[in-house]
């Protein structure tokens, strides 16, 4: 049972990363860019978890953790060079 | 049984809210209604996912793994920082300030505000008279 459902989440991860690519490359604002960017970050996060169940191991999340902490930083970047034309102040 | 219950029940919810999140980023019409789907549906996602995770590694592995607390933490913390300077740069770059719904005072919204305005307005005093006013 668990195998169907961890099918079905790779399947609904997945094809919300096609997506957020689709976003991506047709965005109306810069901001909905960015904002697609951060969500495909976040997919991918969940995507590695899935796959850390499915082979049992928990190195993947030592890759999940690294992918969240550069996603959030290259966010606050983005939105930071944005707002004010410079990162750090 | 029933843990294997739990495990597929939070693996499905999780990948039915992710799918939202991301169809909700293409779906919905204005940027600032875009910006809900994903900082709470696929937040929720993934915290589902990673739940989902702890349960197998605790009571089909028999292995505790607490990377997956750390992972939803990190990520519940992030999401709301992230959705407040995206909506920013929606207000900056897709809006007047004059567009925008009145403050109800006469300063204007705190993002339009400039620095010097605001340490102008708001010197130790008038902070003092500000909560003297509230507490009418």
């Amino acid at each position: 049972m668990i195998g169907y459902a961890l099918t079905f989440a790779f399947g609904c991860f997945g094809l919300a990363l096609l997506l957020n690519i689709y976003r991506i490359v047709n965005a109306p604002t810069v901001g909905d860019r960015i904002l697609a960017l951060d969500t495909m970050v976040i997919n991918a996060i969940a995507l590695l978890a899935l796959f850390g169940i499915l082979e049992g191991t928990a190195v993947y999340f030592e890759a999940s953790m690294l992918i969240a902490m550069t996603g959030f930083i290259s966010t606050v970047s983005y939105t930071r060079y944005l707002l004010r034309g410079d990162i750090i102040e | 049984m029933i843990v294997d219950i739990l495990i597929s029940a939070s693996l499905v919810i999780s990948g039915i809210f992710g799918l939202v999140g991301s169809i909700g980023i293409i779906k919905l019409p204005d940027p600032m209604m875009r910006l809900h789907a994903p900082t709470k549906a696929t937040t929720l996602g993934v915290g589902g996912a990673l739940i989902a995770s702890m349960l197998y590694f605790e009571f089909v592995l028999g292995r505790f793994s607490f990377h997956e607390l750390m992972i939803t933490l990190f990520l519940f913390l992030t999401a709301p920082i992230t959705g407040h300077f995206i909506a920013k740069v929606h207000l900056h770059l897709g809006h007047k300030p004059e567009d925008l719904p009145p403050t109800g005072s006469d300063r204007p919204w705190a993002s339009y505000e400039s620095d010097a305005a605001r340490a102008a307005v708001e010197t130790p005093e008038s902070a003092v008279n500000e909560v003297a006013r509230k507490g009418e």
